[in-house]
């Protein structure tokens, strides 16, 4: 019978979370790193026992965990539990928290500064990752997403992080700027028709697409319009906040922007809002049912300054129409004195029949629903602040 | 000349390190806390860039070096450290600052 996992990044530790195919009973295992911020989590779509990992701290900085047995031990890349730390000629061999912007003048523009909240230019400061996306045929190769802005990938299963630095240096990167979170990249799109083809997005740069494997990189922020940026339908500098996209048709983005719900039927070079009757459009998480393209998934939170969900009540809000018609879905879910948030790495669908859709808040609740959103029920009330909701489905 | 010198490490430090109390160094030359942080970090290169920057090696804002009931953070790091820690009477500590939630 099929399994689900679930990994769940918190603000003080990992949690792992599993089930057979009814997703009635759960198992709870973790914290894993108790104490530290796990800002990410996510599998290998090859080798689902191969699980990338991102620990980061305000004290000690970033680490990077992989685990090659599905979560149940870990290890720092390069460094294997209880084995030498060093090569047999005595090199180290814990490079695996290295992220080194590149700075050299063949692979990009070696661009060192970017706009800060004042206006003035201020150095790329690396400080946390905040997305893992591990590649979709390869399981050593992962794609890191962090804050100052830049993508980095690693090709020995997380031990080296080379930055792909044509992102940054395209010429638009003196003019972005942080977002209230920082200045992060926090979505990682692998096109699975086209390994060339890759989706990013930044806060609050905007979305940026490469389609030759991450050497140059184009803005795709057409139709975008963010009232609080001073040109709105600029190039950059649209604070979008999550992408999702369906396996079967890469060419169709959704988009949950700061404030607006967007969509795009080419690839991102155009944008349409798909708001529609939303009760409010501010927003972090969205994401695409497993088996109905057309079919999406948002959270919607009250607005920029009060993240939290409208009137007391969450309510995840489903279009089978690829935006514009939304229904509340509400049962089994808090309907009054509810105030909590869901940040954008936080909601994940698993591929069984029927749709799992899993979600966690920023009060510490892990809801599922096994129905593709009709009904809901908890599997933890009580962990820290939930960053990031992964599901890996297995036969 | 080898000195031995013993560092006590933050909790979570000593967790992704695997050890338990305090962490006796082989230090060569003249022990400051570039040697000792140099040593420490190639016995546990899980601890790069924990304690200090991996590029520019400045120690990361929320940690404080202490030793013999003085604050050393802003000595030089390649101040000698003191004798008490060189003779191994007194450790020398890592300290995360008390702050967050």
């Amino acid at each position: 019978m099929s399994k689900v996992r679930v990994l769940v990044g918190t603000r003080k530790g990992a949690f792992v979370l599993t089930s057979d195919g009814k997703r009635e009973k759960w198992g709870v295992s973790g914290p894993h790193f108790a104490g530290w911020e796990m800002y990410h989590l996510k599998g290998s779509p090859v080798d689902p026992n191969r699980i990338y990992a991102s620990q980061t701290s305000g004290w000690f900085g970033q680490i990077i965990q992989r685990s090659d047995d599905g979560g149940k031990t870990w290890h720092q890349p390069g460094t294997p539990a209880g084995q030498p730390t060093t090569t047999p000629d005595g090199m180290s061999k814990g490079e695996s928290n290295k992220f080194v912007y590149d700075a050299s003048a063949e692979t990009g523009k070696p661009l060192t500064t970017h706009q800060w909240y004042d206006g003035t230019q201020h150095p790329w400061e690396f400080k946390r990752v905040w997305h893992l996306e591990p590649s979709l045929t390869d399981p050593e190769t992962v794609y890191a997403g962090v804050e100052d802005a830049a993508i980095f990938r690693s090709t020995d299963g997380g031990q080296n992080w080379q930055e792909l630095a044509g992102l940054r240096g395209h010429g638009s990167g003196p003019k972005w700027q942080p977002g209230a979170g920082g200045m992060c990249l926090h979505t990682i799109i692998l096109d699975p028709s086209n390994p060339q083809r890759i989706y990013i997005a930044i806060s609050a740069a905007g979305a940026f697409r490469t389609d030759d494997g991450g050497k140059t990189w184009k803005p795709i922020n057409r139709g975008l319009h963010s009232q609080y940026i001073p040109a709105p339908n600029a190039e950059v500098g649209h604070c979008v906040h999550h992408v999702a996209m369906h396996r079967s048709r890469p060419n169709v983005l959704f988009m949950q922007k700061h404030w607006d719900v967007m969509r795009s039927d080419n690839a991102g070079d155009s944008w349409q809002e798909v708001s529609g009757n939303l009760p409010t459009d501010f927003g972090f998480v969205i994401d695409v049912h497993a088996h109905e393209p057309e079919t999406i998934y948002v959270v919607p939170i009250k607005s920029d300054g009060e993240h939290f969900v409208p009137d007391g009540k969450l309510r995840v809000y489903r279009s089978r129409t690829g935006g514009n018609e939304w229904e509340a879905l509400t049962k089994g879910l808090p309907q009054s004195d509810c105030y909590v948030n869901v940040l954008r790495d936080a909601m994940a669908v698993d591929s069984l029949d029927k749709c799992g859709i899993y979600f966690g808040t920023t009060g510490g609740q892990v809801y599922v629903s096994a129905d593709a959103g009709d009904s809901w029920s908890p599997i933890v009330r009580d962990l820290p602040a939930v960053l990031s909701v992964e599901v890996q489905t297995m036969p | 000349m080898t000195q031995v010198i013993r560092v006590i490490l933050p909790q979570h430090l000593r967790t992704l390190a695997q050890v338990k109390g305090e962490v006796e160094l082989d230090v060569e030359g003249p022990a400051t806390q570039r040697s000792v942080l140099d040593a420490l970090e190639a016995r546990y290169p899980m601890l790069r860039g924990t304690i200090r920057d991996q590029v520019t090696q400045q120690r990361r804002p929320f940690l404080r070096f202490f030793a013999c009931e003085e604050d050393l953070s802003h000595e030089s790091p390649d101040a000698p450290l003191p004798e008490a820690v060189v003779n191994g009477t007194e450790p020398f500590l890592v300290i995360g600052a008390i702050a967050g939630g």
